[in-house]
């Protein structure tokens, strides 16, 4: 199974301040801990919400409304993420623990969600076969 | 924290940390069957502890400290490795718990590569090496494997121990080969974790549920050894073929549950993350700088196919010349068909014909369904339809294959 740890946004990351080369070099660590256990998918950094875009749709079936960043609450915002494939929830929450604290100065905070595979979506047998015949799933 | 709970915390933990124990035990007292043995009285001794004390903040060197210091006990009761002995006795009394997270970091690596190395040696059986490297690397319990090859659980848990003892009283060394060996020896590990990505790739077709467990479990290893052994470009060619095999592992099987063949499935359901990791991966050999191994050249084969937007986009010269490669590395009449099909693609039917016709005297496929099949449908391109609709029924006759038998008549019927 899937999982995504979300590395939450912080007033520095916001700021676009870089992380200092010891949190940098602990995190390369990291990652290549993951790597050497088979078990990284993917990890990036995010870029702060001064440079995103929010699109939006205030009115059920009506236009979406784009708004410019930067955004507000650095903790509704993700600044990075790292996606694993491991065997069960608490492997990926054990390799969540082992993650450097990703702020160091009290704001760092970690996210993990699952993704969600096909089978998991429904129950219903007819509608799992119909789900894995559509698009993107 | 309940009790249970906290099982399978240390489940999870036992999984990411029982490779590295058991490695670096081995490394310690030279026998892998008595290395899993103190890692698990570890274990153990963690299950009684945790729950009550906690889980400690570096699970990892805890279970290391307690292993090695019951294997000191261990040695120093038999007195049989003294100097041994001495030199780990000393050197454990130093330790504390940082230090110790550190000297294994360091150490593991190797560790780990001689573990893949003993665990995939070639004096066990092709089943006894893929049961122990399951079980010692992907730290799968009995029980798991033998879901995994639909086997009794007994018949699992009898080969693990067998092929322990075997690797004892053979006394197979704990190292890395070098030169030539090394050559000869990677190959088999690579052999074993394709054999398991195989087993678990040819069962997904179809609602076996179980078997997927083997290719996630071949392609961790597979990306475990592409990091540990980061020099060997077919160590990358394997990892890179099982991701873009398995990126297409949702769009093999149709809603009805039939196997959806590769120029008719649906690209948007390719996993595109890992056709990225597989692409990665071709690059780091290409990095290298050597030449390309029958993994790599296979997986540049699947390259070409991932990276074409739709089947028309297809590189077929490029595919042709890959196999021309390939052949000369595995000269195999299987290898000599599939460059017929990607030839035919690429210069015409005609080209392609030329090479099956050559292959038409091969002993080895006269019981081969695809090579009728090949042939019969370049005919049909060429319109000769009497030829084509002979080779589609010749083809019916050999496959087993109900569905395909169905599906080669009626193109046999179409040759008018």
């Amino acid at each position: 199974m899937r999982f995504m740890m979300i590395v939450k946004a912080t007033t520095d990351s916001e700021a676009g301040e870089k992380p200092s080369e010891e949190l940098l070099e602990a995190m390369l660590r990291y990652n290549e801990e993951l790597a050497k256990a088979g078990v990284l998918l993917a990890a990036d950094g995010l870029q702060p919400s001064s440079s995103g875009v929010r699109i939006s749709y205030p009115e059920p079936g009506g236009k979406p409304k784009i708004v410019d960043g930067p955004f507000t609450e650095a903790k509704e915002i993700i600044a990075g993420y790292t996606l694993i494939e491991v065997k069960s929830r608490e492997e990926a929450i054990q390799w969540v623990l082992r993650m450097p604290d990703p702020h160091g100065k009290g704001q760092g905070e970690i996210e993990l969600r699952q993704i969600f595979e096909p089978e998991e979506l429904s129950v219903n047998e007819e509608t799992r076969a119909k789900i894995k015949g559509q698009f993107g799933l | 924290m309940n009790k249970s709970q906290t099982e399978r915390i240390i489940d999870a933990i036992w999984r990411i940390e029982s490779p590295k124990l058991i490695a670096g035990l081995t490394h310690m007292v030279r026998d892998v069957g008595l290395a899993e043995d103190l890692a698990q009285d570890a274990l153990v001794i963690a299950l009684e502890k945790w729950p009550v004390a906690g889980i400690p903040d570096n699970p990892g060197a805890w279970l290391m400290i307690t292993a090695k210091r019951r294997a000191i006990d261990l040695l120093r009761r038999k007195k049989r490795l003294d100097e041994k002995y001495e030199e780990y006795g000393r050197g454990a009394a130093l330790y504390s718990e940082q230090d110790l997270a550190s000297v294994i970091e360091d150490e593991i690596e190797d560790d780990l590569l001689r573990l893949i190395f003993m665990t995939c040696h070639p004096v066990l059986s092709q089943e006894a090496r893929v049961a122990l490297t399951l079980r010692l690397l992907g730290g799968l319990t009995t029980d798991e494997i033998a879901r995994a090859f639909l086997t009794a659980e007994s018949t699992i848990a009898q080969r693990i121990v067998r092929a322990k003892k075997t690797l004892r009283t053979k006394q197979i060394p704990f190292e890395v080969p070098v030169g030539d060996e090394l050559k000869e020896r990677l190959s088999t590990v690579l052999e074993v974790i394709y054999l398991m990505f195989n087993e678990g790739y040819s069962a997904t077709v179809g609602e076996n549920w179980i078997r997927p467990l083997l290719c996630q479990e071949a392609l961790r290893l597979g990306r475990m050894l592409a990091e540990i052994a980061p020099g060997e470009p077919e160590v990358h060619g394997l990892a890179a073929l099982m991701e873009f095999q398995s990126s297409r592992l949702k769009a093999r099987v149709g809603v009805d549950g039939d196997p959806v063949l590769l120029m008719d499935q649906n690209r948007a359901r390719w996993d595109h993350l890992l056709i990225r990791r597989g692409l990665d991966a071709l690059e780091r050999i290409r990095q290298l700088g050597r030449p390309f191994g029958p993994y790599a050249l296979q997986a540049a084969i699947s390259a070409c196919h991932a990276q074409a937007r739709t089947p028309s986009e297809t590189d077929w010269p490029r595919i042709a010349a890959l196999y021309e490669a390939l052949f000369r590395l595995m000269p195999s009449p299987v290898v000599e068909l599939n460059r017929a099909v990607a030839v035919s693609r690429a210069f015409g039917p005609e080209f392609g014909l030329q090479i099956v016709d050559e292959l038409n005297e091969e002993a080895s496929l006269k019981e081969y369904h695809l090579l009728p099949s090949v042939r019969a449908d370049l005919l049909f391109k060429l319109g000769r339809f009497a030829e084509a609709r002979k080779e589609f029924e010749r083809a019916a006759a050999l496959t087993r294959n109900m569905r395909e038998r169905e599906l080669l008549m009626k193109r046999a019927a179409e040759c008018t």
